[in-house]
Parts: structure tokens; C-alpha cells; sequence
């Protein structure tokens, strides 16, 4: 059972792997054009930051948070957003499969579907969001002035997978939202995109009611708020116990098992459009 | 003249089939919305009248940005990458031979397209901002009658920077470049990302002087009212001016460029 289980993922793995790599090739046919997207990748969030930079022009502090500590904020869920949105973002094109009729074509073939529309015009062109977050999260690594202990050493980099594991199971769950809505790609944005872009600011600066929002429903804050409070050693404004910012690994699993249940019951409803 | 309006009906009526996906994109402007008018409010917490607005003009801004984020293509997009693609497959070719201007074509459609947006995608998030915060919005119609001039103006300007981009990718081929950086530019200095009046020193000046501050900034002024009588005029000029300016280099890009596809055999 188990055997044939890991055999499964280890096969749908190897198929991810070689897609991915057939795309890279395609993509660097056009080199030029590959650096400017991916220089250009970079630089769109970089600006977004840019927009941070001048608000802190301005201000000191923006919600009781300094630069370095709304930069760690940044960096942490802009290097696991980036992570998942590298690996998995493509799939909210599957919408438009659904719509021509090309995932026809993706179900006769030996290789699991996930894993399909998981490579499906894998944009390398992404290394530039998450190389962005990844510097700047380096960049507010030097100024944090924390007291380090080897529990919040280990934390940064159990947010960051854990993170990259709950927008994964984001990602996913929306391409599966997409086999009843297939033109509403969009509504995913809002939680991916404006999840990361949540995250880059300190929920004191938003209203209770929303930080509540994505700790309990849609759980966000597992992806670097809790844990990123630990570590800079500040009280989460839901007062939560203290055993809550080491939860994100757990989350992640539970995000994980929602997204391939959302995912099989999403395959199974599909009826192709027959054109 | 019928004609025209003919192709910006028709730009109309081809995004208004799509009522889910419209739906959708109001679902995620106005969540957007939500998120960045709490960073504003903690903004001008900290510094009330930051860049001359307070804390309902800041308000204001962040809504009107995202009702016209569609309308006014304010992330890219919008009709560059169709008519790239048609240049890339040598479909342009089919596009000349029309009895008709090719600039004024997609304008048209850009137009009918960007009215169904405004309309379909701007609406409803300027109303739930208005019900969920307290915004700064005028009373007179003359206000709200000039802020639709202006932008109009704006989708103008916005037009005819794509169309140049566009235009690219009769000498690049792949466009794809060229309209990231241009949707760069225009996400920036337009103001989608902050005010553009927040933007410090020399740097906001050169900023506020852009066409791409004819996008966002201006119209969004109009609505507060921070320019009025001849200042009102000045701004609506400064969209104006922009507009013809860029559509002139459009046509001198595109004579260029016709010239090219001549060259290449057809």
C-alpha cells in the first residue's frame, strides 16, 4: 500500500520534473526575451517594495513596525509565495482547458493530471518574484535587531517551506475551483496575490475581523505572521497560545489534505465540453 | 464615424459575455481594496495630510484605483497582447489591407472594452468602498461629469502608450518584453502602487509630469477636487497633450513599421 503510494508520487514527480524541463528548453530558445522577463519579474515586486520604502520615507513606524521588521515580513512570504507561485502557478490556466477542451488530451495520457497542468507552461521567468523575496529577506536578516535563540533560528526556515506548502495548497485548490468556474481564474488572485500582498504588511494594521479571517478560515497567517511574531518577539493581536506559532507545519498538512480532496472531487465533476 | 462605433460596441458586447469572470474580478478588486486601504489607514494614522490628502481623499484614491485597475489596463494587458500576437503570426498583414485606420480600430475597441469594464468592473467596488469607509466624494455632478472626461482622457493615454509597445513587436518579434517593462512603468508611475503625490522631492515632481500620471493621478484629482476652475482646465490640457503627442508618435511608429512589413515580403 504504502510502497505503491510513494511509487505514485515518485512517478508524479519524475513527470512534473521532466515537463518542467521540456518547457525550460522551450523558454530558452528565446533568451533575450527570458531575461528580460525574468529582470522584469524581479523588478515588478521589487517596486512593490519600492512603494513600502517611500511610505517609510514618511514614517518611522507603519502599524508599531519598523522598516527591517515589515522587510522580514516581506521577505518571508514573498520567498514562499514565490516558491509556490515558481512551481505551481500556472495551474490557473486550467480554466481555459476546461474552456477549449485541450484537458482531454491531458487525461489520456499515463501521467497524473496534477502533475500536467502543475508543469504546464512552466514560467522560469518566476525565479525573479522569488529571488527578490529571498534578497530582501537576507537584506532584513542583517538589520533585525532580535535576540536569536536556536528555537527562532529554526523557525525562518520551517515558515518558509510551510508557507510555500499552504500557497501551494492554494493554488491548487483554485485550479479545482476552476472545473465548476472556468472563466472565474481571477477569484484566486485574491488569495494568492492578495494573500502575499497581506502578508507583507503586520496585521496590526488590519481590522481584527480579517486577521481573524485568515488565521481560522482561509490560514494565512500560519504562512509567516504567527511564526514571524515569535521570532520578532512581539504578541499576535488575537492573543493566541503560545504553541499556535509552531503550528504552520501542521496547517501546511491540513491545507495539503483539503486541496487534493477539493482536487479529486473537482477531476471527478469535470465533463469535458465535447467541441 | 459608424464604423468606429461599430468596433467599440463590439469591444463592448465581446467582454460583457464573460459575466463570471467579470464577477470574479470585481470579488478581487475589491478585496484588494479592503487590504491596501488598511495599510493607507495606518499610513495616515502615523502622518495625517501626507502629500496634501487626508485620511477620506487617501481613501478615495485607493478605491477609484481599483475601479478603474481594469478599465484602465493599470497592471497591462488589455489589447496589446492580442494585436502583438497578430503581428508575430504575420495576421497584420490582413489588418492593412482593411479599408480602414488601423490605429483608430483598436482605439475603438479598446474604448468599447474599457467601457464595459469601467461600468462592469468599477462600479460596484467604488460602492463597497463608499459603504465600508468613509470616502471623500463629491456632491456636484459637474465634478463627476469632469472626472468622466478625464478619464476618457486617461484611457487615451493609455491607448497610445500600448499601441506603441505594441508596435515593438514588429522589430522584437516576441513582445512579451517590451510590454512587461511598459506595464512596469505604468503599475508605478501611475500612481496604482501610492499616490503619486506622496512620491518625495525632485523625484515626484519628474513623476506627476509623465504621461502615465494622466492615468490614474489626474483623474483621481479631478474627483477630489484639488484642481478646480482654470487648474481644472490645466489638468484636463496636461491629459490632452499627452494624448495627441503620443497617438502622433503611434502613427509615425506605425508608417515605420507598415514600411517594414513591405520589406519582409508579406
Amino acid at each position: 500500500m504504502a510502497d505503491a503510494a510513494v511509487r505514485r508520487w515518485g512517478e508524479g514527480l519524475r513527470c512534473y520534473g521532466l515537463i518542467v524541463g521540456m518547457w525550460v528548453r522551450s523558454t530558452m530558445a528565446y533568451r533575450l526575451s527570458f531575461l528580460m522577463m525574468a529582470a522584469g519579474n524581479f523588478a515588478a515586486t521589487a517596486l512593490d517594495f519600492v512603494a513600502i520604502a517611500i511610505m517609510f520615507s514618511h514614517v518611522d513606524v507603519l502599524g508599531g513596525f519598523s522598516l527591517p521588521e515589515v522587510a522580514f515580513l516581506y521577505g518571508t512570504t514573498s520567498t514562499a509565495f514565490g516558491i509556490a507561485d515558481l512551481t505551481l502557478g500556472n495551474m490557473d490556466r486550467l480554466g481555459r482547458r476546461v474552456r477549449d477542451g485541450t484537458l482531454d488530451v491531458l487525461l489520456t495520457r499515463p501521467v497524473p493530471v496534477l502533475a500536467q497542468v502543475a508543469a504546464d507552461r512552466f514560467a522560469l521567468r518566476r525565479v525573479g518574484r522569488l529571488s527578490q523575496g529571498v534578497l530582501l529577506l537576507a537584506w532584513s536578516l542583517t538589520r533585525l535587531d532580535v535576540h536569536w535563540t536556536p528555537v527562532t533560528v529554526a523557525l525562518v526556515p520551517l515558515m518558509l517551506v510551510s508557507g510555500a506548502v499552504i500557497f501551494g495548497a492554494v493554488f491548487v485548490a483554485g485550479a479545482a475551483f476552476q472545473f465548476r468556474a472556468d472563466d472565474a481564474s481571477e477569484i484566486q488572485n485574491a488569495f494568492t496575490y492578495g494573500g502575499t500582498t497581506l502578508l507583507q504588511y503586520p496585521p496590526t494594521v488590519f481590522a481584527t475581523d480579517l486577521v481573524r479571517g485568515v488565521t481560522f478560515v482561509v490560514p494565512l497567517a500560519f504562512v509567516n505572521w504567527l511564526p514571524a511574531l515569535r521570532v520578532l518577539g512581539r504578541d499576535d493581536p488575537l492573543r493566541l497560545p503560545a504553541w499556535v506559532d509552531f503550528a504552520s507545519p501542521l496547517v501546511a498538512l491540513g491545507c495539503c489534505a483539503a486541496a487534493a480532496l477539493a482536487w479529486r472531487t473537482g477531476l471527478r465533476s469535470y465533463r469535458s465540453t465535447g467541441s | 464615424m459608424r464604423l468606429y462605433a461599430a468596433v467599440a460596441a463590439g469591444g463592448f458586447r465581446r467582454y460583457a459575455t464573460y459575466r463570471t469572470a467579470t464577477a470574479a474580478g470585481v470579488f478581487t478588486n475589491t478585496v484588494f481594496g479592503f487590504i491596501v486601504a488598511s495599510t493607507y489607514i495606518a499610513l495616515w494614522n502615523e502622518r495625517p495630510h501626507l502629500g496634501g490628502y487626508d485620511r477620506a481623499q487617501a481613501l478615495t484614491f485607493v478605491w477609484v484605483s481599483q475601479a478603474l485597475l481594469a478599465s484602465a489596463s493599470l497592471l497591462g494587458g488589455g489589447f496589446q497582447e492580442e494585436l502583438q500576437d497578430r503581428i508575430r503570426s504575420g495576421d497584420i498583414a490582413v489588418d492593412l489591407y482593411r479599408p480602414v485606420d488601423l490605429q483608430a480600430w483598436w482605439l475603438a475597441s479598446d474604448l468599447g472594452r474599457a467601457a464595459f469594464q469601467l461600468l462592469g468592473r468599477g462600479v460596484v467596488p467604488l460602492a463597497v468602498g463608499a459603504l465600508a469607509f468613509e470616502l471623500a466624494l463629491p456632491a456636484d455632478p459637474v465634478t463627476w461629469l469632469s472626472f468622466l472626461l478625464s478619464v476618457l482622457l486617461g484611457l487615451v493615454v493609455g491607448f497610445a502608450l500600448r499601441y506603441l509597445v505594441a508596435l515593438c513587436s514588429f522589430w522584437l518579434l516576441d513582445g512579451a518584453g517590451a510590454g512587461m517593462l511598459s506595464a512596469l512603468l505604468c503599475m508605478f508611475f501611475s500612481g496604482t502602487l501610492l499616490p503619486l503625490n506622496v512620491f518625495p522631492g525632485a523625484f515626484g515632481e519628474v513623476a506627476r509630469t509623465l504621461p502615465w500620471a494622466a492615468m490614474l493621478q489626474v483623474p483621481v484629482d479631478v474627483l477630489l477636487e484639488r484642481h478646480r476652475g482654470t487648474g481644472l482646465a490645466a489638468a484636463l490640457a496636461f491629459q490632452a497633450v499627452w494624448a495627441a503627442v503620443l497617438l502622433a508618435a503611434g502613427r509615425l511608429l506605425q508608417s515605420a513599421a507598415t514600411r517594414k512589413v513591405v520589406v519582409q515580403g508579406g
